[in-house]
């Protein structure tokens, strides 16, 4: 017999499944489930960048790319960078193709830290840095943001987690769950406290492209002398729609890049050779694209705020991403039970906000990458819930 | 495009309070622009999309291809005109390409059909030619897919 708890590592075995899968299972099994807990496009990729992803396999180009990724594509991913969010990356030495936005995060954190060192992590945010942080062997530090701040980063709540293990920021903006975003000051303002504290910072910019402040994206290595201490991670799931294609990026200083490049050259290879040619045609001829996308959502955004404003859910405007992050304490429920009452009565399936981190805890997430029709119906179900609930109980 | 219009052309029915969050527009200038869209033509009617599939003794319909020769001062707006006058004409269209008019009519057998096309439609001043096409079934009618199950099926599988 195999004692699998004596092969199997224990940082692993404490670190807990994601807290969204539950829900989608659950929902799985339920007939006419109306799902808002998807956090993908509902778009299928351009149909002409699906179409350079198919001629790049009749021609046969199904071998390995350089490690790096195709020079082409480096050199695209650094002309869109500058043309979209004016920061100049160099193709050759500062731009790491990755399997994804995810695979960079977990290759900067191992590359990045050792054991003891602190890793700075806002929360809510997308669930991966906390596990990933710990496998790299360092120590979590957890930030909550608030909604009086809008659930953004303050340059307060970083000063009150700082020790002199202090190394990485991580910075998940525009935030998944909460959709806040950091406007160009709100960054100029952290950037000071880690000039400060020589902080490293790993920015996830991964929903750059869907902010709805009508001011654009403020890429955090824009920020006077921040390109030299960040990665910048970003991808194309996101922004034209490429999510099962598994391909995103690490941008920053020379000397991190080369290390990430050796584990990404051992652990990886190289990203999936026909991803990349179909986002060398997205960085060419994708700009429309991703404007289409972004009124699509907005439209959504606008009807899911109000509603749940008109509702008695207050919800914060949130400005990025695809989710709204709608407060559910005027229900004295908590989220899970919010969210398992739900789906029960009237089979609508959100996630629990402290799926996203203990401060989510009264928040539920709702992502609207759905069409309106199917937000419209999502919406009448929520809102006789939760007539059914104040009827149960009239005095809350 | 016009934002509003493409909203209220869809399937789904918006009221105005949904409508004027989903384009960020106060709800009054909402309702001020629909009266006035419907004042100037520009909307023209609202109706149930019925899928006929599902009716029984729904009829028959037909698209019936016309060409035409045009009059000297009216070109083809004449003829065009008098063929909309008919009850059991249910859209006329103006062409270009192979024949001029598309003329889709409806009838309760196809015996009425062709009674309607050979009597009323050849007969008529001008009519070079008609070519009469049934229609066997409908999959999408007005945007929407006729055979689905309300909303499309979930293809994106929970990660």
């Amino acid at each position: 017999m195999v004692d699998y708890s004596k092969i199997l590592n224990k940082k692993i075995k404490e670190v807990k499944p994601s807290g969204i899968r539950k829900f989608f299972d659950i929902a799985n099994e339920m007939e006419d489930v109306i799902s808002l807990s998807i956090g993908e496009p509902d778009f299928q990729t351009p149909w002409h960048i699906r179409q350079a992803g198919i001629d790049s396999l009749e021609k046969g180009k199904t071998w390995y790319t350089p490690n790096r990724g195709f020079i082409k594509l480096r050199e695209e991913i650094s002309n869109y960078f500058l043309r979209r969010f004016n920061v100049e990356y160099d193709p050759k030495n500062e731009i790491l193709v990755t399997v994804g936005g995810s695979e960079a995060i977990d290759a900067v954190l191992r590359c990045v830290v050792e054991e003891g060192d602190e890793v700075l992590i806002p929360q809510p945010s997308f669930v991966c840095y906390e596990p990933l942080a710990l496998m790299a062997d360092a120590t979590p530090v957890i930030i909550e943001t608030k909604m009086e701040n809008n659930f953004k980063l303050t340059p307060q709540d970083i000063e009150e987690k700082i020790t002199d293990r202090t190394k990485v920021l991580i910075l998940p903006f525009p935030n998944n769950p909460t959709g806040a975003i950091m406007e160009k000051s709100d960054l100029e303002a952290i950037a000071e406290v880690v000039e400060k504290h020589n902080l490293f910072v790993l920015s996830d910019e991964i929903y750059g492209e869907l902010t709805y402040n009508g001011k654009g994206h403020a890429a955090f290595s824009s920020i006077k002398n921040m390109k030299e201490r960040t990665i910048v991670v970003s991808g194309f799931s996101k922004t034209y729609a490429m999510t099962g294609w598994r391909l995103g990026y690490a941008l920053g200083p020379k000397p991190v890049i080369d290390q990430i490049t050796k584990l990404h050259q051992f652990g990886i290879m190289s990203a999936p050779t026909t991803a990349q040619y179909a986002a060398i045609e997205a960085l060419k001829n994708g700009d429309s694209d991703i404007e289409n996308m972004r009124s699509q959502y907005n439209m959504r955004r606008r009807l899911l705020v109000g509603s749940f404003n008109k509702m008695g859910l207050s919800c914060f405007e949130p400005l990025g991403a695809f989710y709204v992050f709608p407060c559910i304490k005027s229900t004295g429920l908590s989220s899970e039970d919010f969210c398992t009452r739900l789906l029960k009565a009237k089979h609508v399936a959100v996630v629990p906000g402290n799926a996203f981190g203990e401060s989510g805890e009264g928040y539920v997430r709702v992502s609207y990458s759905y069409s309106l029709a199917h937000l419209k119906e999502a919406l009448k179900r929520i809102e006789e819930f939760l007539k059914e609930l104040k009827e149960e109980n009239p005095q809350s | 495009m016009n934002r509003l219009l493409a909203l209220l052309s869809e399937s789904t029915n918006f009221s105005t309070a949904q409508l004027a969050m989903i384009l960020g527009e106060p709800e009054d200038y909402i309702k001020a622009q629909i009266r006035e869209y419907e004042k100037s033509g520009i909307i023209v009617g609202y109706k149930a999309l019925v899928n006929w599939e599902k009716v029984q003794d729904a009829g028959v319909t037909a698209l019936i291809e016309l060409k035409v020769t045009p009059k000297r001062e009216t070109g083809f707006d004449e003829i065009a005109q008098r063929i909309t006058e008919f009850e059991q004409v249910e859209s006329v269209y103006l062409m270009a390409g192979a024949y001029d008019l598309a003329v889709y009519v409806r009838g309760e057998t196809i015996q009425d059909v062709a009674t309607f096309v050979s009597r009323k439609l050849s007969a008529m001043e001008g009519i070079i030619s008609t070519a009469t096409h049934f229609l066997l079934k409908r999959y999408k009618e007005g945007g929407i897919l006729l055979d689905s199950q309300g909303d499309k099926q979930e293809e994106r599988e929970g990660i």
